[in-house]
């Protein structure tokens, strides 16, 4: 099993009163799943998926990255093990503004602490492997909103992660584009990779091979 | 596994950090120039400082360290250099020229003596006019002082007993009474009396005669002065070892006709030290001043990079989510506030040190290595101080909140 959620609880206090946005959840995501998370705004299911993507820890409950619990670990390992195991796609694609498309893709791997030529190596074919060998070098206002989110997909393989957990990624772009995105993810999943795809859009789930759907907090399905 | 991985990250950390500040070249100078200009005047002061010490030293030291100054009244050197000032003794001066002479005749130790008087008159020249101190000494002045004339020659002891008109003027009145003429054997008017210039001092001199002073007979500037009583006796004693004694003998041999309090007994020694504790002080007050400024400074940096941290919140939890450790992220903002400062640093020592070089020419400056040093660490550390804080602020913020601040 890539993630496993066990009977996992996460309450906030917001201005006294105790709100709780994941109740008594428990999930599996196993290798090469093509997983969506859906619900609506405010069922939790942004809080669920700080939780996949190891932003967050539980109230209550475990959490375990391929059967290795995860759950109490410093801010300093999950970081660690986000860089090595998560990668992430936006909705808004949160590519650093002031470096070219190439530094953006290399950023994992400074933190990891891969040296200079080596990351240019590994970010160039990445880059090419998205299709986008010809903007190397262009800042993200120099490309269109699709071609930015395929910068961040390119970031987000770059350390060949376990799971690439998706936030609504077509939320910013047309349809047409929307559509390619999402191709592209169905192709990286059948390359073998783990998706995890978040969205409140059933257009965008439905495509998906198996849907969570959370509402209030709780797996209704 | 660990260190290999931290060394590689920790260049890289520097280069983003300098990446960041680059990205507002005119914030990042703007937040500096507290440093920069902290920085320069200290360095500046410090410079200026102890170049003046070192100058002084050194002209009083070419004097000769066998000399012997007695003043009226009661001089506590201490209570001068501590900021107090000599007693109202100095202005009602019971020295005479026989006192002088009564030294040398009466102690074994002291070789010369020579009393010196002091007045301001006007000198005249032609159509040329100035104010000038107006100092009156004996024959033996050259000799005692240890300062030759630059040119021309000294009034002799007969010139002095005849009480002849003659003077020997500094380079400074030589300059602007003369410009460029030939002052010997030309008649000057010093108050109503006229006088011819047989010399010209030397550019260095202390204790009564420089510059801008104008040297005659002590016979003739007590009487055209309607003077008594002198202002200053010059004793030279044997040698340097002798120092000691010659004091002890003087202040024997003038106690007979004096009190205590008539008189103090100075050495080379005691008033180098007064003036150079003087300028010592005088200079870590200033340059404390100036240090203020870089705490000032300081401040402005730690401002700066609170905002850029609030500015950055959102690329902060970016950071955080593609892998960046809270240390990762504290030393990111910590170099940049370092930068910032030690940059400011170098800048200001820069600065500084070439503007104290400039005035080199004008005032004895002196760049010390320690000041230097100084001032670079100090920056250093205030980058440190005055950016944890911030840093810190950064690095403690959960990449969840970051990510959604807009």
């Amino acid at each position: 099993m890539i993630l496993s959620l066990r009977n996992v609880t996460k309450t906030y206090c917001l201005e006294g009163a105790e709100v709780r946005a994941l109740d008594g959840v428990s999930i599996d995501i196993k290798e090469g799943e093509f997983v969506a998370i859906v619900g609506p705004s405010g069922s939790g299911k942004s809080t669920l998926m700080h939780i996949v993507g190891l932003l967050d820890t539980p109230t209550s409950g475990k959490v375990l990255l391929e059967d290795k619990e995860v759950t109490r670990m410093s801010e300093a390992t999950l970081a660690k093990l986000r860089n090595e195991h998560i990668g992430f796609v936006f909705q808004q694609f949160n590519l650093l503004p002031r470096v070219s498309a190439l530094e953006n893709v290399e950023l994992p791997l400074i933190y990891k602490g891969v040296g200079a030529g080596e990351r240019r190596q590994r970010a160039t074919k990445m880059l090419e492997m998205v299709g986008l060998g010809e903007r190397l070098n262009n800042w993200p206002n120099q490309l269109s909103g699709g071609q930015q989110q395929r910068v961040a997909i390119a970031r987000a393989l770059i350390l060949n992660p376990l799971i690439i957990l998706a936030d609504e990624p077509t939320g910013n772009l047309d349809s047409k584009t929307g559509k390619d995105i999402l191709d592209l993810l169905h192709k990286l999943n059948k390359e073998g990779h783990t998706v995890v795809l978040v969205t409140h859009d059933s257009d965008v789930a439905v495509s998906a091979k198996r849907q969570i759907k959370i509402r209030d907090g709780k797996v209704v399905s | 596994m660990e260190r290999w991985f931290r060394k590689m990250q920790f260049n890289q950390i520097i280069s983003m950090a300098l990446r960041s500040l680059q990205a507002n070249k005119v914030r990042s100078f703007l937040t500096m120039l507290g440093v920069i200009i902290g920085v320069a005047s200290v360095i500046l002061l410090v410079s200026v400082g102890s170049g003046l010490q070192k100058y002084i030293s050194n002209q009083l030291e070419g004097i000769g360290s066998n000399l012997i100054l007695i003043v009226p009244g009661k001089l506590d050197l201490k209570k001068v250099s501590q900021g107090g000032g000599p007693t109202a003794g100095l202005l009602t001066s019971k020295l005479t020229s026989k006192d002088a002479k009564d030294l040398v005749s009466n102690s074994s130790f002291i070789k010369a003596a020579a009393p010196g008087t002091t007045a301001q008159a006007a000198i005249k020249y032609g159509t040329e006019k100035m104010f000038s101190q107006v100092v009156g000494i004996t024959a033996n002045y050259p000799e005692i002082m240890n300062s030759p004339l630059a040119l021309g020659e000294h009034f002799t002891e007969t010139d002095d007993r005849g009480g002849r008109r003659v003077a020997v003027i500094g380079s400074e009145v030589a300059k602007t009474l003369f410009k460029s003429d030939d002052p010997l054997n030309k008649k000057i008017s010093i108050g109503d009396t006229k006088f011819t210039v047989i010399g010209v001092l030397n550019s260095r001199g202390l204790g009564g005669a420089s510059e801008d002073h104008v040297v005659i007979p002590i016979t003739v500037a007590m009487r055209i002065f309607n003077q008594q009583k002198v202002q200053v006796i010059y004793a030279q004693a044997n040698n340097a070892e002798q120092v000691d004694q010659a004091i002890a003998e003087a202040k024997t041999i003038l106690l007979n006709r004096l009190t205590e309090d008539d008189f103090t007994i100075l050495t080379q020694k005691d008033i180098l030290g007064a003036v150079s504790s003087i300028l010592g002080t005088l200079t870590v007050a200033l340059g404390g001043i100036a240090a203020i400024s870089l705490i000032v400074g300081g401040i402005g940096i730690m401002n700066i990079m609170l905002v850029s941290v609030t500015e950055r919140t959102h690329e902060i939890g970016l950071r955080k989510a593609l892998g960046a450790t809270p240390n990762v992220i504290l030393m990111q903002f910590l170099i940049e506030a370092i930068v910032l400062s030690a940059g400011g640093g170098i800048i200001g020592i820069l600065i500084g040190g070439g503007g104290a070089l400039l005035l080199s020419s004008v005032i004895p400056s002196q760049v010390t290595f320690w000041a230097v040093l100084l001032a670079f660490s100090v920056s250093f550390i205030i980058g440190i101080i005055f950016g944890v804080m911030p840093a810190r602020k950064a690095s403690r913020m959960s990449p969840i909140e970051a990510l959604r601040y807009e």
